[in-house]
């Protein structure tokens, strides 16, 4: 559905050279929720802006919905939607006129209809004809978002949609985020919050000028972390550590003692489902009091500073 | 087509509803159609001395006010001048729009959510155009017109009445006036380009009102003589500025350009 290829973009400041984008080569699938995670300046922006022409690239090739930018751009902007850093609404007019303007120069053939759906989809309805300058940050990033949804477009850009909201506000957005997950949409997410792209990623990409990395939020953290199964004990020895180290398929292990000689063993392995039992049957046998066991679960924040400052560069495609 | 039309109505709908504009819009052209015509009742029912007679001499060598009496030529020389401002409205009003209407829409950033729909450049540039430039024509065609209804009742003879729709005032108003608001909406659109203030960029659009005092000052002074000629001129002169901001206006207003280079 998108694709780049060597995808670059620069730009001229004090006769310096900015590599915002330099050599993005990402496919994205049909229907996916795509996450784009970067640190600010990172280029997410520019990215989106390219792939919606609204900028030309300076090297490289892109497709969106097997049409090339640069060559179909107007085509690319009439099938794809875009909610913008800010929600750029016109505060003087009522929320129906915003979109009624926007239905029209997308050319969509029922103004009213899909003014309507949209107005109702997203609990605006009642406030239909009131201006949306008087709206709350929630209701105005709700009413940006019904704007590049009025036309139907197969892909949609949502860039930091719920940056500058309050939790209500965000929640409301993300929810409804959650909505079109279903709708076979491509939707390509520009966000700062990891927590919403774990919840509303199929994949995600961290990019800082190139791609750092690309996968799902699951696989990237076994790369970077690998399965760690952690057996939690009454007491805790160097012993019970030895007999696990002891097993074939264990790969580290590490003590972590607690209060009153209680602690924690945390185990590395390929494939804890099917390697725990033998764990526990051997701590068992060694008189050990298991309280329980559970999987440690990296976060994707620790997944996203690893890529970011410990591996700058560690699974580079 | 519909894209021009639905940009020109959003343009009116959202900017004149900002009363700055909508005083602009309408108490400009107000103020300027009731400054001839209150000079044209006042000169109508003033005695004329030898001595204001001798200083208006050099305006009064102009040929459109031969065979006149003395206060015929003085009420149709003086209320003839003012009628320069009509001029000024094809420049303010528009200005003043383009003005709002652009660098307004780069402080609320809306600019970008549009520039993302299919709409071309030259739609969009041609939608904010017209937006800008019609109510300034149709303004200052209006003042000529409500001046005109006026001056049938305040001209003291026929002949005065006959220098006002004397042909070199059908070249200012129907031929100069829309080269004007050209230049004015390109202006617009320029000053839009370096400035983040709606009210910034009406105070330098306000500049371009500047060349066009000459034609003010000019005859009253005795320097420039106001006729045909003078206006065909002038007319050249805009139209060969017109083609220049054109050039400038359209490179300025390119998607990439006001995303990425507009402070």
């Amino acid at each position: 559905m998108i694709r780049t290829q060597g995808l670059c973009k620069y730009f001229q400041r004090n006769h310096q050279e900015i590599k915002a984008v330099d050599g993005l080569d990402l496919q994205v699938h049909e229907g996916e929720v795509f996450g784009f995670l970067g640190p600010n300046g990172a280029g997410k922006t520019t990215t989106v802006r390219l792939l919606s022409c609204l900028i030309g690239p300076t090297k490289g090739r892109a497709w969106v919905n097997d049409l090339e930018i640069g060559k179909e751009d107007q085509k690319i902007r009439a099938q794809v939607g875009i909610l913008t850093e800010a929600p750029g609404l016109y505060d003087r007019l009522s929320a129906r006129r915003n979109l009624e303007i926007y239905a029209e120069l997308y050319g969509v053939a029922d103004v009213q209809e899909q003014v309507e759906k949209y107005l109702r989809f997203l609990e605006l309805w009642e406030q239909r004809d009131v201006e949306a300058g008087t709206f709350s940050k929630g209701m105005k990033q709700k009413l940006a978002i019904a704007r590049a949804l009025l036309h139907e477009p197969p892909v949609l850009f949502l860039d930091e949609p719920t940056s500058a909201l309050d939790p209500e506000a965000a929640k409301t957005v993300r929810d409804f985020i959650e909505s079109l997950k279903g709708q076979g949409r491509t939707i390509f997410l520009c966000t700062h919050n990891l927590d919403e792209a774990e919840r509303l990623c199929d994949r995600i990409a961290v990019f800082r000028q190139h791609l750092i990395a690309v996968d799902t939020p699951e696989t990237l953290r076994r790369q970077l972390f690998g399965r760690q199964t952690v057996v939690h004990l009454a007491q805790v020895s160097e012993q019970l550590a030895v007999t696990v180290r002891s097993l074939p398929f264990v790969k580290h292990v590490e003590v972590l003692p607690g209060d009153g000689g209680a602690g924690k063993l945390v185990i590395s392995l390929s494939d804890p489902v099917a390697q725990n039992p033998a764990i526990v049957q051997a701590l068992v046998a060694q008189g050990a009091q298991i309280q329980f066991v559970n999987e440690l679960r990296h976060s994707l924040e620790d997944v996203y500073l690893s890529l970011m400052h410990d591996n700058p560069d560690p699974l580079r495609v | 087509m519909k894209q021009i039309r639905t940009i020109v109505a959003k343009e009116w709908a959202d900017v004149l509803r900002n009363k700055m504009v909508f005083y602009v819009v309408v108490l400009v052209p107000l103020l300027l159609t009731a400054i001839p015509v209150v000079m044209l009742y006042i000169l109508g029912h003033s005695p004329v001395s030898q001595s204001d007679y001798e200083e208006m001499r050099r305006m009064l060598q102009n040929p459109i006010f031969a065979g006149l009496t003395p206060v015929e030529a003085m009420q149709s020389a003086l209320a003839s001048n003012f009628l320069v401002l009509f001029l000024m409205m094809p420049l303010m009003v528009p200005v003043t729009i383009a003005a709002y209407s652009i660098v307004g829409e780069k402080v609320s950033r809306s600019l970008e959510p549009l520039l993302a729909t299919p709409i071309t450049t030259t739609q969009l540039l041609l939608g904010k155009g017209l937006a800008a430039a019609l109510p300034g024509v149709v303004m200052a065609w209006l003042s000529y017109g409500v001046f005109l209804i006026f001056a049938r009742f305040f001209s003291v003879s026929g002949r005065v009445f006959s220098v006002f729709v004397n042909p070199m005032w059908l070249v200012a108003m129907f031929v100069l006036a829309p080269l004007l608001t050209v230049l004015a909406v390109n202006f617009g659109i320029i000053v839009s380009s370096r400035v983040n203030d709606p009210r910034a960029a009406e105070q330098l659009g306000a500049l371009i009102i500047l060349p066009l005092l000459v034609l003010l000052i000019g005859p009253l002074a005795g320097f420039i003589m106001l006729n045909s000629t003078t206006f065909w001129l002038s007319s050249l002169v805009v139209a060969l500025l017109d083609v220049g901001l054109v050039y400038i206006g359209v490179a300025l207003f390119q998607r990439e350009t006001i995303l990425t280079r507009w402070k």
